[in-house]
């Protein structure tokens, strides 16, 4: 499965823009096969167990993947994951 | 609440709002709602500067304001609640005569203080709605634990850089903060806007979407951003709303097992003791003693390539933060090492990883780069 994955202007620098496209057949495989091909990229978006943090929220399409399975969520063709990182500027 | 509760409008009052008085859905009973409401804005900054002008305008009847700072002239980039001539000012006696102009009517009421998890219930509990503008992760969960034991609204606004975030907790059916994330990330790993920047006008921009988020709540009006996330992209000029779904394992909301407020320091990983405690740091004027003594010191800048541009300090090198742990091969575990960044912050942490490889002669500068300017060099700009 081809999937785009959003990311916030602070990590699309550490990649080759906001958009990159992802290959998997789980959320968490498509983030595998970025972090895989952008190192810096890599953990920022999972620990070194290769677990989601609670402090960057995944979404599938509109919804969050933690009530989805989380990583194990399976993503079809055409999919969008938006990664939405705390911030906490005022 | 019944008309006859609500508070009657002034003459004066009547031809200030007659914008709002014409409006459907609002008319003289949505004024009357406005005038009866007390807002609580927790921060005086940027998101709180826009905040508190719009609601003052629209004729909220009393804001609350806390806030502890003194208005900085990096502030005004952005903080259009303040003025050139505050600088040096309390923020909330800045804000407090910015109201009075803008709209006499609203009653104003000061917070001087820091919020804790010892004073904020007793703060957030004389306000029907409460609004997040602050800036740091510790006050974001604290104002999010009081917000939903207290039973209160809390419409949550964040920016960094171009982006930002809003949203409504904490409502009767809604989902918290903690449901969107259930844990702050480490200390350092997010830089704030002091450290990372932030355009001018996005506090603007997410201030204002906060300012009609209250107003909608108060008037009962609309949709409110209760169980969505507004994403703010200034460069992308996309706005766009994602779920955020109540976790019923949520340990505020759900299962409700957070009673009381917490350490909220502790929680997000800051202990104030830590950089006296375990981080050895050094003071800008014992650093210059002892370059200008001709000791042999690696002072390693752990700034962004743009920072270093704006301001360094001679002899100082530049390794960005990121960088540190894969260059480890170029800081020499024999030579003392002064480790600095724009005040401290990142410079501590970067000891910290320093200590856990194994060096033992690392200091950080106390204060950073800002209080070199301060206390050594007054010829290093600081921004």
């Amino acid at each position: 499965m081809s999937v785009t994955l959003f990311l916030p202007a602070v990590l699309a620098r550490l990649a080759d823009g906001s958009r990159i496209e992802g290959a998997g057949g789980t959320v968490g495989e498509v983030v595998g096969d970025v972090a895989a091909r952008y190192p810096a990229l890599a953990e920022r978006l999972r620990d070194t167990e290769g677990k989601p943090y609670p402090f960057v929220t995944f979404y599938l399409n509109d919804e969050d993947i933690r009530f989805h399975g989380g990583f194990d969520a399976t993503v079809q063709d055409g999919d969008e994951v938006t990664v939405v990182p705390a911030i906490a500027g005022g | 609440m019944t008309a006859a509760t609500l508070p009657e409008l002034s003459r004066e009052e009547l031809r200030r709002y007659s914008r709002h008085l014409i409006l459907p859905d609002l008319g003289i009973d949505g004024q009357r709602r406005l005038k009866k409401a007390r807002v609580l804005l927790i921060g005086a900054g940027g998101l709180g500067s826009p905040l508190a002008l719009y609601l003052a305008a629209a004729g909220i009847g009393t804001l609350g304001l806390v806030d502890f700072d003194v208005v900085e002239a990096s502030n005004l980039q952005r903080q259009v609640l303040h003025g050139t001539r505050d600088i040096g000012r309390s923020k909330l006696a800045s804000a407090r005569d910015r109201i009075a102009d803008v709209n006499p009517h609203v009653r104003c009421e000061l917070h001087e203080t820091r919020l804790t998890a010892s004073n904020a219930l007793e703060i957030l509990r004389e306000y029907d709605v409460v609004v997040d503008g602050t800036d740091n992760f510790a006050t974001r969960y604290l104002t999010n634990d009081a917000c939903v034991l207290l039973g209160k609204p809390n419409v949550y606004g964040s920016i960094f850089r171009f982006e930002g975030q809003v949203s409504v907790f904490a409502t009767t059916d809604g989902p918290c903060y903690r449901c969107l994330y259930p844990e702050p990330p480490p200390p350092g790993l997010v830089p704030s806007c002091a450290e990372g920047g932030v355009l001018g006008v996005l506090p603007g921009l997410v201030g204002t979407i906060q300012a009609t988020e209250a107003l909608k709540l108060i008037l009962g009006i609309g949709d409110p951003l209760i169980g969505r996330l507004l994403l703010v992209d200034s460069l992308g000029a996309t706005y766009r709303t994602l779920k955020v779904r109540r976790n019923p394992l949520c340990p505020a909301c759900g299962t409700r097992e957070i009673q009381q407020l917490i350490d909220y320091d502790e929680f997000c990983g800051v202990s104030t003791e830590q950089p006296a405690g375990t981080i050895p740091q050094i003071s800008p004027l014992d650093l210059a003693a002892r370059l200008r003594r001709g000791d042999d010191i690696d002072v390693i800048d752990v700034r962004e390539p743009y920072e270093w541009e704006i301001a360094h300090i001679e002899g100082a090198r530049l390794l960005p933060f990121s960088e540190v742990p894969v260059s480890l091969a170029t800081i020499d575990t024999a030579r003392d090492v002064v480790v600095l960044c724009k005040s401290g912050g990142r410079s501590a942490a970067a000891v910290s990883h320093l200590q856990s490889v194994g060096y033992r002669k690392v200091w950080n500068l106390r204060g950073g780069i800002d209080a070199w300017s301060r206390d050594v060099d007054p010829y290093v700009p600081r921004y």
